[in-house]
């Protein structure tokens, strides 16, 4: 049984509405909306600030802290509020595929706070958080060389699809399905985030991450139109 | 940090009656958004000024307490999201956080604005639990208010889940049409703060922090639910008599504002559909 | 400061060619100009730079800063200048003489105090009061505001704030850190102050931001007739 027709209706290289919204938290430095169809994330950054406790600190450089969480009733079924493993980790590989083209040499011993938080879930959430965040740290004015634009990909059975559903998430027939988050700076292409689980050959994932890559480029004048567009 | 010049600014203007674009009883304005998240049985998104709150029902079928075997149950927190204002930090809720859940959980429960009674499924041993939860968006002053605007606009437009009984499962996205079983009447939360003999509501960020005392009022339809007076500034009695008279006036007005901000969003919500 | 620039973002590419110089806020990229931040781009001569929209303060030499006490040690004040370095204001850089004994009767924890910038260095920013018109702020409105935005609110050769100034009967000192003073008559004159700081802040890059000001200034004088 090939998987030959998206459940919503989709082509296979396109992603669901993709919407995104800048300074929409005004306390924060830099803020900013994503919004994958269905999963809204959004993402407020704090700093440079001094970093505490002094023990942090970097001397040589500011260092990126993220956190992402989600809001407990952005799922079907309540999430506990505060950090679970699963959050935990997505902070760290969000923050890795960050820090790459963030710049800050200039700032020792401080910290520059990216707190994600998902406001509605339909799969993809790490990647809308990732497209919010790097939109939300250009506006706050951080040196960076480059933007990151982020996004899903699939394997259903043998079918290679772009920004990945729930119910793709679970589809079970022949292989089964592959879950594939992708991020890259978004001028030079370069990879800052790979993760996977499912089951797929070299060649296959070296496909998929193509057909990610790709997909980046709408995702990145979606990011490119929204600050410039700004308000300030 | 505030500063001792600002604090002392805010204090003598307040003494003097003034305020930046308002009076010491005026509220800043209220707008209200329902259906913030889809996998929420009922949410909203409240704005007071530039303060904005998020709060979310979800709904699951549990056991009742066994002093109340035929009511349904509701579990309320807060959660003051670093996102919101440099001040707050991340990890579990601090005082601040529990003492607002705590005062917006005892309005709800003690106005009775929710039946619980009708949560019942099965006596003593299935009743609906409800989950209130909201998260501070932006802090800019009177979160504890807007916090109880936003408990009470996302249970108006909550629905209850499909419950298959057989099973003992609730089927997650099938809302029906049926909503909660709620009072007409509105609660709402209306804090008053006291700055030398000058009372005032609706603090921005600078002016909660220069206020000496605040007392809150949980009220539906002219009475007073749940009350809490919060910081160490002592209260006379005359004062309290002053802020109680004051405080039924306002109340009648804040809800009539409430009610009519809800409407709007629930207009806008059908719609939109 | 007639033509509307152009908002750019990081890693867009501004200019090609070998003839463009990189200036701040850009970088050299083989035969492109690229924009390391975002911001407005401008251009002078050859030189490409960007105007910062956001971000934090970035303290120099000789800015005039408004900063608050954070803490008193045996030499001196540390103060938060809304910089992300460490700021301090060492006794010795004090104009008259100071006891020793009790550093928190001239400056306490909280207070607002003008100053300059002396130093910056890799562990922090040194701060002075030597210079006219420094001190302790005893009284007064603080707004604050984005120090990007500095530059805006002080106008050409300080005419907008000039303007402010004038019709509000305020005095006003601006913090290069985007701290701003207001010092009025009445509470009336420095709210005024403040809401058209804000009202110039709040704009987007515009032309014609004085007669914009103006307008508002003379609107809210009609609202009170």
């Amino acid at each position: 049984m090939a998987y030959t027709k998206r459940f919503d209706g989709r082509k296979f290289d396109e992603t669901r509405d993709i919407k995104a919204e800048v300074g929409i938290i005004p306390n924060a430095d830099g803020s900013a909306m994503f919004a994958f169809g269905d999963t809204v994330a959004v993402a407020a950054v704090y700093g440079p600030k001094i970093m505490h406790p002094q023990h942090s600190q970097d001397p040589k450089k500011g260092t990126l802290r993220v956190t992402y969480d989600m809001l407990s009733f952005s799922v079907p079924e309540r999430k506990k509020p505060g950090p679970s493993r699963r959050s935990q980790e997505i902070s760290k590989v969000t923050e890795w595929a960050l820090s790459p083209v963030v710049n800050l040499d200039e700032f020792p011993n401080t910290v520059v706070d990216v707190h994600i938080m998902i406001f509605q879930a339909n799969a993809s959430t790490r990647c809308a958080g990732i497209n919010a965040a790097a939109i939300a740290l250009a506006h706050a004015g951080v040196p960076m060389s480059d933007l990151v634009s982020s996004v899903s990909v699939g394997k259903m059975d043998e079918t290679i699809v772009v920004d990945v559903i729930k119910e793709e998430e679970d589809y079970e027939e022949g292989e089964g399905a592959t879950d594939i988050a992708t991020a890259f700076t978004s001028n030079s292409g370069k990879l800052t985030l790979l993760q996977l689980d499912g089951k797929i050959s070299p060649k296959k994932l070296d496909e998929a991450v193509e057909k990610a890559r790709d997909a980046c480029k709408k995702i990145y004048e979606l990011q490119k139109k929204t600050l410039k567009e700004a308000k300030e | 940090m505030i500063s001792n010049l600002t604090k002392k600014r805010v204090h003598d203007y307040l003494l003097e009656g003034k305020r930046e674009g308002r009076g010491l009883l005026d509220y800043r304005e209220i707008e209200i958004e329902l259906g913030v998240s889809k996998n929420a049985e009922g949410s909203a998104r409240v704005k007071v000024g530039k303060t904005e709150v998020v709060a979310g029902v979800k709904l699951d079928v549990t056991e009742p307490y066994t002093d109340h075997e035929d009511e349904g149950t509701l579990i309320t927190t807060l959660e003051l999201l670093p996102l919101s204002s440099p001040r707050f930090e991340a990890g579990p809720p601090k005082i601040e956080a529990i003492e607002i859940a705590r005062i917006v959980d005892r309005e709800v429960r003690e106005s009775k604005f929710i039946d619980f009674k009708k949560l019942c499924i099965k006596k003593g041993e299935k009743v609906w639990g409800i989950f209130l939860d909201i998260f501070s968006i932006n802090d800019d002053g009177n979160l504890l208010d807007a916090a109880g605007i936003a408990a009470v606009a996302a249970l108006r437009n909550a629905k209850m889940p499909k419950y298959d009984e057989k099973e003992d499962k609730v089927e997650y996205g099938e809302l029906t049409n049926k909503g909660m079983p709620l009072n007409k009447e509105t609660p709402i939360i209306l804090t008053f703060h006291k700055i030398g003999n000058k009372i005032f509501i609706d603090p921005g960020q600078e002016e909660e922090k220069a206020s000496e005392g605040r007392i809150s009022f949980g009220f539906l339809d002219g009475n007073i639910n749940a009350c809490q007076k919060g910081n160490d500034a002592p209260l006379k009695l005359e004062e309290l008599s002053e802020i109680l008279e004051t405080a039924e006036k306002k109340a009648e007005e804040m809800t009539e504002k409430i009610d009519k901000a809800i409407e709007k969003a629930l207009k806008a919500r059908e719609n939109r559909k | 400061m007639s033509e509307e620039r152009e908002k750019v973002i990081p890693g867009e590419i501004l200019e090609t060619g070998e003839d463009w110089l990189p200036g701040e806020g850009t970088r050299r990229d083989g035969k492109n100009i690229v924009a390391s931040r975002f911001g407005l781009k401008e251009i002078q001569n050859r030189l490409v730079k960007i105007i910062p929209l956001s971000g934090v303060y970035i303290p120099r030499r000789g800015n005039l800063v408004i900063g608050v006490v954070t803490d008193i040690n045996f030499s001196g004040w540390n103060m938060d200048i809304n910089a992300p370095y460490t700021s301090f204001l060492p006794l010795a850089e004090c104009p008259r003489f100071f006891n020793k004994e009790d550093l928190a009767e001239y400056f306490d924890i909280g207070d607002m105090v003008v100053c300059k910038v002396k130093a910056v260095k890799r562990k922090g920013v040194d701060l002075s009061l030597k210079s006219i018109g420094l001190g302790k702020i005893e009284d007064g409105m603080i707004v604050y505001i984005n120090s990007n935005k500095v530059p805006r609110v002080i106008g050409k050769e300080g005419s907008m704030i000039k303007i402010i100034k004038d019709a509000t009967k305020c005095d006003i000192v601006v913090g290069q850190n985007g701290v701003v003073w207001i010092k009025g008559k009445t509470a009336e004159n420095e709210m005024l102050a403040k809401e058209t700081i804000l009202f110039i802040t709040g704009k987007s890059y515009l032309s014609g931001l004085t007669e914009k000001v103006q307008e508002f200034l003379s609107k809210k004088f009609g609202e009170k007739k």
